[in-house]
């Protein structure tokens, strides 16, 4: 036992002096970039990217490293912004706070100017309180809880959670779409408990009625049948689905299998559903979401960037990936409207790019056929016009 | 009549979970060892008819075939490799602890071949649903598929324990390794033969499940993996009828939970239950109970 | 004679408080000069929790010997009473310094943990080696299930509580303090690296003294054997709930110390579920059942681990894994300790080979 208490003090030791080492050699790095601005280090803006890569919720992370790396690429291609190149590096949070912190860290160690991310809410929140500590500039493509955005140096791609439940309500109660609607929803996730409570509340102010409210958890997300069979038992002509697509691929099959056929109404979490390897799309048929992108809308930018993503990693994207690339855009628009240099502080840099932030219109892949850009307001909430689609023949048609 | 469809349901999710934990109650009962990895196993067969049924368009019974071969292979390399060495460590949870670096192992080797999106999994079974008192209840093919498939296992693990050789070899090294190994039985051979049944057993669940659940990610098998787990203690570890009742029972008392108490606390149901009946009952329903000596 | 006797033990509890405080000392230098990474210097904070919670289970798995796969709970409860206390007073009295208020979460939070430690240990224990763990997973998953679907709103009126948003009968200009699945948010950052590591050595000096001690000593002879220990007069059942409340209340001041750490505290499976249990259980094991100072530095090892690798990108998690099964090989299998002790003899003859020559 003896020895053995040894060993490990031995390899923990080895593993603390590593962990010193990488300390001072980031260090040394950051100390010769900061001393030698005027010539290789000035030639790049650092760009952190923050999301998880592994784990339950890989998909999200990888899809906005992915389309983040493919925009900076074509950026990079173009000779850059104001003649500087952009870099990035995107570290794993396994969609943990805790872990983002770590990556946040570990990027600013990097030198690391400015931040695209955190992915999912809950690290969002965390990435945002020491963004702000340090004063960096921060664009979340999809952390769409309310306090993602809190602090004034912070700004997101996506709509908020509230955002969306409340749109949904109207939607659906405007274009009389429902008469008795039922929710499904995820009550251990942050984005799904979120949006399902601005819809309920959105549903009192426009007269919806909402017969059932169902939930399932991380742990219990295979059997769909009780939450099915109470909205059909409520006579639930339409059920609302705050949730993600690979569960909700799961409801679609389950209720196509108890013959349940009410109208799908879902948000932006339903994208990707056509994506699914081997999904047969006839489940999907009639399925209504608001969503900012439809990765086979016909446009010449989307079908540009679907082509490239699919080329690149033999898959095709999904909203995150839309909202990332639109991200690492306004990160560009940015900085060619407030013109900041690398070689500035990234207190300054912060200062001047959340100044821009609010005189920039930039159009997207999250803009396509709303015939507008997005633009922000102080409180970092983005301004442009949701979109409505339909499943029809198993590709996205508009709905007006 | 809803409390009907209820239950079909109940036992059409249960069957699912009996089918992992007679795989689970297997190696539990043999080898003594909770073997955190088997979820994960699951995994791995089910990618394996993915692969062989969707992506290269063979048949459905050579994609399960192939499974079953590749986890079997898998099930044993793993055991040779990660738990053998530690089978006569001095405290059983070291073994554990390997366990689970073999699943957080199989979950990253798929994720980095297969991709973290996930894949919408063809049933196998072409099973029409049998539809009773006008459509008001039915019966997925792969529920019926799925518990014949548990009851000729079940009966197929109980006949070989009792009546072959190798089996009462088994039967031997589960009541006492070193008495076994005097007798002549090759101790480690038994354990392998063990882990060889327990993960031919996971490939057939994995399809089984993913039929039923047509969603697979790298992440699938891990929580019906736990959830299995639960089943084979609730229904006395190490028994084989125990693990089927005990899946089928999970499975009702979880559909009934959300159905008739509350959806959102589906988790602390199901996991309400197992407590009581364990403190009524402390070695699961059909467990032996074990008198300990000085 | 008696000399020896006792500064074995105290001798070995000397060198574990030594290497944390030495650690301690090691690093305000670094700080002190500006010589630490970001990312080294985010990670003070969590080091200290995760060698906190693994020196706690360490109590009931190795001293008590049985196995807990349900620690994160306990963990859970501290973590989400500490922030909840610290919310309250935050919107309820602003004033108040944060090295009192932080001071009080602890408690409440050790408290809190340790009394459901008592409610949970008293059925509980009364299983017996699988059928116990599996109890405690499933406690575990039970207060993650709850504290993911409980609100709690503060109004003019007081507190309300509902487990769903839409039943909360709060006034339109309450707050929320819980908010279901989205947690507490907005936590003041009351922790630190001085009080975390004072937190350790607290942790650190309870365990120790509870080992050395006559109490100790009657926790370990029911882990050798149970009967013997009853028929000598050891009381079972009070001894069996004293470690397992001490090791829950001491989660609990991990978990309020990593709630104030982060400014977002959520139920998720990853922190708070039985993967966060089964974490906790890995570093316990890895250092060595029972032995403490082990599993505090097998926590620092596996919690940094995973940060060192983060240059081989996708591979990082899968090499995690091999790395970890490859240390329990070494570790544990008894060929490689039959090994290890030949090499070990081999050097030392080398050695004493040299000396003579």
């Amino acid at each position: 036992m003896k020895k053995l208490n040894k060993l490990v003090s031995v390899a923990v030791a080895s593993a603390m002096v590593m962990a010193m080492m990488t300390g001072c050699g980031s260090d040394g790095n950051k100390s010769s970039g900061g001393t030698s601005d005027g010539n290789n280090g000035a030639a790049t803006f650092k760009i952190g990217g923050i999301g998880p890569t592994t784990g339950g919720a890989a998909l999200y992370g990888t899809n906005v490293q992915n389309a983040a790396q493919i925009a900076i690429d074509e950026i990079n291609a173009a000779g850059g912004v104001n003649g500087y190149m952009l870099e990035l590096n995107f570290q794993d949070d396994e969609h943990d706070a805790e872990k983002s912190v770590n990556a946040y860290n570990v990027l600013k160690d990097w030198g690391a100017q400015m931040i695209v991310g955190a992915v999912t809410s809950s690290p969002c929140i965390a990435v945002s309180e020491k963004t702000k500590e340090d004063n960096m500039f921060q664009i979340t493509p999809s952390g769409s809880a309310v306090e993602c955005v809190q602090y004034d140096n912070c700004f997101r791609i996506c709509f908020s959670d509230p955002n969306q439940g409340e749109a949904s309500a109207k939607y659906i109660s405007e274009n009389n779409l429902a008469e008795k609607v039922a929710i499904i929803y995820d009550s251990s996730d942050v984005y799904s408990s979120g949006i399902m409570e601005s819809f309920v509340s959105g549903a009192a102010s426009y007269n919806l009625n909402v017969v059932a409210t169902e939930a399932f958890t991380a742990d219990s997300k295979t059997d769909f049948s009780v939450q099915l069979q109470k909205a059909k038992d409520a006579g639930a002509d339409m059920v609302f689905l705050p949730i993600y697509y690979q569960e909700s691929s799961l409801i679609l099959t389950q209720a196509n299998a108890m013959g349940y056929a009410p109208t799908f109404f879902s948000c932006d979490g339903m994208d990707g559903i056509l994506g699914v390897d081997n999904f047969d799309t006839k489940l999907a048929e009639g399925v209504m979401l608001l969503t900012p992108f439809a990765a086979d809308a016909q446009d010449d930018l989307t079908v540009k960037f679907v082509s490239q993503y699919k080329e690149r990693h033999n898959d095709t994207p999904n909203q995150f990936a839309a909202d990332a690339y639109d991200a690492i855009y306004v990160i560009k628009a940015a900085i060619e409207k407030s013109g900041v240099t690398p070689d500035m502080s990234v207190s300054d840099i912060c200062d001047k790019m959340k100044a821009a932030m609010l005189e920039i219109n930039v159009e997207g892949l999250t803009t396509v056929g709303t015939g507008a850009g997005m633009s922000w307001n102080a409180d970092g909430e983005v301004n442009k016009e949701p979109k409505a689609v339909k499943i029809v023949d198993g590709a996205y048609a508009g709905m007006d | 009549m809803s409390f009907l469809t209820y239950l079909i349901n109940g036992i059409s999710l249960g069957s699912v979970y009996a089918l992992i934990a007679l795989g689970y109650t297997m190696v539990y009962g043999i080898a003594k060892m909770l073997n955190f990895a088997h979820g994960d196993v699951i995994m791995i067969g089910a990618f394996t008819t993915y692969t062989i049924c969707s992506t290269m368009g063979l048949p459905p019974i050579v994609g399960v075939l192939v499974a079953v071969v590749v986890c079997t292979v898998l099930g044993m390399a793993i055991e040779k490799i990660a738990y053998k060495p530690l089978r006569k460590a001095s405290s059983s949870l070291a073994v554990l602890i390997t366990a689970i670096g073999i699943s957080y192992l199989l979950q990253n080797i798929a994720l980095i071949i297969f991709g973290a999106n996930s894949k919408s999994f063809t049933s196998i079974v072409s099973m029409e649903p049998i539809r009773l008192a006008d459509g008001q209840i039915n019966i997925t093919g792969e529920t019926v598929v799925t518990i014949l498939s548990c009851i000729v296992i079940m009966i197929g693990l109980m006949l070989f324990i009792n009546k072959t050789k190798a089996g009462q070899a088994m039967l031997a090294v589960s009541e006492d390794k070193g008495a076994a190994q005097l007798m002549g039985i090759n101790v480690n051979g038994t354990i392998a033969l063990t882990f060889a049944i327990g993960s031919a057993l996971a490939a057939i669940a994995g399809v089984l499940l993913c039929s039923a659940y047509p969603s697979l990610t790298p992440y699938t098998g891990s929580m019906p993996g736990i959830k299995a787990f639960v089943a084979a203690v609730f229904g006395g570890i190490g028994s084989i009828p125990g693990a089927f009742i005990g899946g089928i029972l999970l499975g009702i008392i979880e559909i009934f939970g959300k159905a008739y108490i509350s959806s959102q606390m589906a988790d602390a149901i199901v996991f309400g239950v197992l407590i009581v009946v364990l403190l009524v009952k402390p070695t699961g329903l059909l467990g032996k109970n074990i008198q300990e000596k000085v | 004679m008696k000399k020896m006797n006792i500064s074995k033990s105290s001798k070995n509890n000397m060198i574990t408080y030594g290497i944390v405080i030495i650690a301690y000392v090691v690093m305000q230098i670094l700080l002190g000069t500006g010589n630490i990474s970001s990312l080294m210097k985010g990670m003070l904070v969590p080091l200290c929790v995760y060698a906190i919670l693994a020196v706690s289970l360490n109590l009931t798995v190795g001293i008590l010997g049985e196995l807990s796969l349900g620690h994160a709970g306990f963990m859970c409860v501290g973590a989400f009473s500490g922030a909840f206390f610290s919310k309250y007073m935050v919107i309820a009295a602003p004033g108040m310094p944060g090295a009192l208020r932080f001071f009080i979460a602890i408690l409440i939070g050790a408290v809190m943990a340790g009394l459901f430690g008592i409610l949970i240990g008293i059925p509980v224990l009364r299983l017996k080696g699988d059928y116990l763990a599996i109890v405690t997973l499933a406690f575990g998953e039970i207060i993650k299930n709850l504290v993911n679907i409980l609100h709690v709103g503060l109004d003019e009126k007081g507190l309300h509580l509902a487990f769903t948003n839409t039943s909360i009968k709060m006034s339109e200009n309450g707050t929320f303090i819980i908010k279901g699945a989205q947690g507490i948010t907005g936590t003041p950052n009351d922790s630190g690296f001085t009080i975390s590591i004072v937190l350790l050595l607290i942790t650190l000096f309870i365990v120790l003294n509870l080992v050395n001690s006559r109490t100790g000593r009657a926790i370990m002879a029911i882990r050798d054997n149970t009967i013997a220990a009853e028929s000598v007069g050891i009381n079972i059942t009070k001894y069996k709930l004293m470690a397992f409340s001490i090791s829950a209340a001491l989660a609990g001041v991990a978990g309020v110390l990593y709630a104030h750490n982060l400014s977002t505290l959520t139920a998720l499976p990853k922190n708070f579920g039985y993967n966060m249990s089964i974490m906790i259980l890995v570093f316990v094991v890895l250092g060595g059942i029972g032995s403490i100072r082990g599993s505090m530095i097998a926590a620092v090892i596996l919690t940094l681990l995973p940060e060192l690798l983060r240059g081989l990108n996708n591979y990082r998690m899968l090499i995690y894994a091999i790395v970890l099964i490859v240390m329990m090989l070494f570790n544990w299998a008894p060929k490689c300790i039959e090994w290890r002790e030949r090499l070990m003899a081999k050097l030392k003859l080398g050695k004493a080979a040299k000396e003579v020559s």
